[in-house]
């Protein structure tokens, strides 16, 4: 195979992911687009590890770094809904343009 | 062994001086009793240690002793008769053989620094052997007896926490230099406890008087000090090495560093150089004057710095390099000389004197004049007398302390008759009296028999001298004590108020210091047979340099030296029984002696008129015109232009430029301020999406390059 | 071509038009069902890559947790469930930036591994084990803590304490259609606010 083919894809599923970021208003749908964001990079990580492994890393250095960007992914959701859930009792809404608090 | 920690015994005081630096003002006791703590636990260390090195060398002794027996055994040879020692035969031309291995106790251990690169190293090490022992049993024990009577003596005192901190700098620094392996260390402990002096002469500086006093021993031992500088640096010019067992050693074997042989004038030179230090610190003639001004300071200070510690530093020094001055005939005579005179002399300053401590001071001067004498015949007995010295001089300065504390006056014309209302001082006095007077069987007695006699053992023009001049002191010495006790003690009270014994703080350290100046002196009875376990033994030098009788007791010298004493004391008895009036005070109406004795010798006028007056008068009146005419001048010239520099400044540049430009800021900031709040719209997503504009901007950038 | 490049590029595009309509439905609960499919793209994409245990892993962790995590998410925000704009006003500006984005990593990537052909292997998952609790132990403990941190911070962002904070707002303005949502039914008793219920909002 082809290392292009996974890179391309990883790539595909980032730049859909920075789309969804930047143009939903909801913010659970924003946290989605971050998840696939986050499997954008596993991918990439999988991959250059198989390079790495084929140049002598034996500790499978890609895959580990994979495993925990998962890990610390699935906290990531957790927290994020946290977050919204708290906002959505505050305010009533999960409409992240809503939530300007902070600014002048 | 204990010894390897007697780096605490200094350690202790400099721990306390900042522990009462940073707290004492929160004490109970204004931090005295951190100090009397740190001191006390610093004064059984030094037992401790005194007992390891003293029992170190008193067998050794015995070892050598035992060897040399067993060689004269084998060589068929009468031993010679039973009381005479092995050892003592050293001295008649046989060579004492120590056998290997046997040395006397020298614990010496260092970290050697280099300050300034390869070449020049710089030890900080503790050399500990029987002088140093002995010096640490002294100046703790004094410097602990002070502290518990300073509590009394400066109760109430608004300084008094300053004054603690002082007493335990103090004590840090001579430990200091007593402990110190290399004379770079003896050099900061001696600039160390200089500066002590200095603060604690002046310390009550609202008065000119004392801050006069010390500026002028500051500056007087300063002088010496420049020597001890240059004698410091000559010796490691000569041999490459601060330390004092390796200059002892080089010494020993005649060669200089790079291995060439010893250029007897350059050690000459640097041992004189050393003993001008000496001199300045120890108070000998010619820089003696600042002792007795010295003590404008208070009363403990004057016991402990001025009597007992600091101003044996000097003597101390010529001791810890003895063998290298054995190695100049040249500078020894220098010294003897020098210790002579200044015997003679400060005895003679002290009869004329009204106040008690000035004569304490002369006194002083005139047994360190002993003291710096006997180390040109004899290490043990120039130590020795440093030894009991110590104690009974600070006893001395205590009670006279005592009777200040009661009396509120220095002068003798203001006392008289405080035996009845001061008895635990007077009994504690009088003691101390008869020891400085060498009365038999007190401390002074031994001590000072003990210089003489190897005055008289070492014979010549300058043992002569010594031995003339230390016979005649001594009956000097009985006769100013006799007159200051019969002044002080006798008669009617002529002073103002109703003296009453000082408290208990002040009562106890005179009685804990009047026992040693009883018993000290039997640590070296001149007989033969006490020399191998007595104060000889335990403080020697090294096995080589260990006498085995400096001095034989000759009875018809101790029996003279004693019937001196006993003149003295007659003759001031009959002179002030009945307590003269102050004007008609015998010693005072000698006409010309009295004038010459009451100015000093003339000694300050000299300095004065040819050193002081000359540098002040006419470089003030240089510095005068230079001042008016050209620095005014200038500074008038500076102001004006200053002035107009700054009418135009304030015009031009603060007004219109540097204002207007503070101005122009603050209204630009506001004006860009309301066009980037634009920037700030609180919407996550606008943040996000300029996050990723800027990465992207980065990433292709990276890939361009 | 060999198999498994075909089976890559058919995964690739599944997976790439899951995930832009997971972007573009106008229907959350679509959203999170079309990032389920990517999402097991993804974890196709590892098992041809021969990390078997990562893609269970991503199975496991993503489909069966986060996703369901997400769904109890939707319902508890009372996310309209019915298709509605989901989108701001800024979509075009999105979408040119994110096709440039992936314009420029298409060439970047094409350029720098065109050519470069992968050594696949497959990894055992017991080999995986060996390295992770041995080699990487210190960071797999660090990373456990980091979870039980993650887990206790969500508990407490979540938990709603007596009397703490505001009543939710509601600003009736904002967007009519919606009921005052009933704050202590969410936080206290998710479980009794039925799919029915959301429904009938």
């Amino acid at each position: 195979m082809q290392a292009a083919f996974p890179l391309v894809f990883a790539a595909l599923l980032f730049c859909v992911g920075v789309f969804g970021v930047l143009s939903r208003r909801n913010a659970v749908l924003v946290l989605m687009s971050v998840e696939l964001m986050l499997a954008a990079v596993t991918i990439n990580l999988v991959t250059f590890g198989l390079l790495a492994a084929d140049r002598g890393d034996v500790v499978l250095t890609g895959q580990i770094f994979a495993l925990f960007v998962l890990a610390i992914g699935a906290a990531e959701v957790g927290v994020g809904l946290a977050i919204i859930l708290l906002l959505y009792r505050n305010r009533a809404t999960v409409n992240i343009d809503d939530a300007d608090l902070m600014k002048y | 062994m204990i010894s390897d920690h007697a780096w605490l015994i200094p350690a202790l005081p400099a721990a306390s001086a900042l522990v009462i630096m940073l707290f004492g003002r929160r004490m109970a006791r204004a931090g005295a009793e951190v100090g009397i703590a740190a001191i006390g636990v610093a004064f059984v260390l030094a037992v401790l240690v005194a007992v390891e090195v003293f029992t170190a060398n008193v067998s050794a002794v015995a070892e050598v002793e035992a060897a040399d027996t067993e060689e004269h055994a084998l060589a068929g040879e009468q031993v010679a008769s039973t009381g005479s020692l092995a050892l003592t035969e050293a001295g008649e031309g046989e060579e004492t053989a120590i056998p290997d291995g046997v040395e006397a106790f020298v614990n010496e251990r260092a970290v050697t620094l280099t300050p300034l690169g390869d070449g020049f190293d710089i030890e900080a090490g503790i050399r500990v052997d029987g002088l140093a022992a002995m010096m640490f049993l002294l100046v703790t024990f004094v410097s602990l007896m002070v502290q518990v009577y300073s509590t009394g003596y400066m109760h109430g005192d608004p300084r008094i926490t300053y004054f603690f901190t002082l007493l335990s700098v103090f004590t840090f620094s001579m430990l200091f230099l007593v402990i110190g392996n290399n004379l770079f260390m003896v050099l900061v402990g001696w600039e160390l406890v200089g500066v002590c002096s200095y603060l604690l002469i002046g310390f009550w500086w609202e008065e000119r008087d004392n801050s006069n006093a010390a500026i002028k021993a500051f500056l007087t031992t300063k002088l010496g000090d420049v020597g001890l500088m240059v004698g410091v640096v000559t010796m490691w010019a000569m041999f490459g090495t601060f330390n004092i067992g390796e200059i002892i050693t080089a010494v020993r074997e005649g060669v200089q560093a790079g291995g060439a042989p010893l250029d007897s004038g350059l050690l000459t030179f640097a041992l004189i150089a050393l003993f001008i230090g000496a001199i300045g610190k120890s108070a000998q003639f010619p820089l003696h004057t600042w002792l007795p001004d010295a003590m404008a300071g208070p009363t403990p200070v004057s016991a402990l710095i001025h009597a007992a510690t600091m101003v044996t530093a000097g003597v101390f020094l010529v001791a810890r390099l003895y063998p290298v001055f054995q190695a100049s005939q040249a500078a020894l005579n220098v010294i003897a000389i020098i210790g002579a005179i200044t015997l003679f002399m400060a005895g003679l300053l002290a009869l004329v004197q009204d106040d008690v401590k000035r004569v304490l001071a002369y006194s002083t001067v005139s047994q360190l004049g002993y003291m710096v004498a006997a180390l040109a015949f004899s290490y043990t007995a120039g130590i020795f007398h440093l030894f009991t010295h110590g104690f009974f001089k600070a006893l001395l300065f205590l009670g006279s302390g005592s009777l200040i504390h009661a009396v509120h006056s220095n002068n003798m014309s203001d006392m008289g008759g405080l035996k009845k209302s001061m008895p635990w001082t007077f009994w504690t006095f009088l003691i101390g009296s008869l020891a400085l007077a060498a009365i038999p069987p007190l401390a002074g007695f031994w001590s000072k028999d003990e210089v003489l006699a190897g005055a008289l053992t070492a014979g010549g023009y300058t043992g002569n001298v010594v031995l003339i001049l230390g016979g005649l002191g001594g009956m000097i010495t009985a006769f100013y004590m006799t007159r200051v006790l019969y002044l002080v003690f006798a008669g009617e009270y002529r002073g103002a108020g109703h003296p009453h014994e000082s408290p208990g703080s002040m009562k106890w350290p005179l009685v804990a210091l009047a026992v040693p100046a009883v018993l000290i002196g039997f640590a070296n009875l001149p007989f033969e047979q006490f020399h191998p376990t007595g104060f000889a033994a335990w403080t020697m030098f090294s096995l080589e340099y260990f006498e085995g009788h400096p001095a034989e007791f000759v009875l018809w010298l101790a029996l003279g030296s004693t019937a001196a004493a006993v003149l003295g004391f007659v003759a001031g008895r009959a002179l002030y029984r009945v307590a003269p009036a102050a004007e008609r005070d015998p010693v005072l109406r000698l006409g010309l002696v009295t004038r010459v004795l009451e100015n000093r010798y003339y000694l300050d006028h000299l300095y004065m008129g040819v050193i002081v007056r000359p540098l002040r008068d006419r470089l003030a009146v240089l510095a005068y015109w230079f001042n008016d005419r050209v620095i005014d001048r200038f500074v008038y010239l500076v102001g004006v232009g200053t002035q107009r520099i700054g009418q135009a400044t304030y015009t031009y540049a603060d007004q219109r430029g540097i204002d207007g430009a503070v101005n122009g800021i603050g209204v630009s900031a506001n004006w860009s301020g309301g066009l980037l709040k634009f920037a700030q719209s609180g919407n996550v997503q606008f943040y996000a999406g300029a996050m990723f504009v800027g990465v992207f901007v980065f990433a292709v950038l990276f890939a361009a390059a | 071509m060999t198999v498994i490049d075909v089976v890559m590029l058919a995964v690739a595009v599944l997976g790439g038009a899951s995930a832009i309509l997971v972007v573009v439905s106008r229907n959350v609960v679509h959203a999170a069902l079309y990032l389920v499919v990517a999402l097991i793209s993804v974890a196709g994409t590892f098992l041809l890559l021969g990390a078997e245990f990562l893609a269970w892993t991503q199975v496991l962790v993503y489909v069966g947790a986060v996703i369901v995590l997400i769904l109890f998410g939707l319902m508890l925000t009372r996310a309209p469930l019915g298709p509605m704009p989901q989108d701001n006003d800024h979509t075009r500006l999105a979408a040119a930036l994110s096709v440039a984005l992936f314009g420029f990593l298409a060439v970047l990537i094409m350029q720098a591994f065109g050519d470069t052909a992968l050594p696949l292997s497959v990894t055992p998952t017991a080999a995986i084990g060996e390295i992770l609790y041995v080699h990487w132990a210190f960071p797999f403990m660090v990373l456990g803590f980091f979870l039980t941190v993650a887990l206790v911070g969500a508990i407490v962002l979540a938990r709603r304490e007596e009397g703490e904070g505001p009543e939710p707002l509601f600003d009736a303005e904002m967007d009519s259609e919606r009921p005052t949502p009933a704050p202590t039914d969410v936080s206290t008793t998710p479980g009794v606010t039925s799919p029915s219920q959301e429904i009938r909002t």
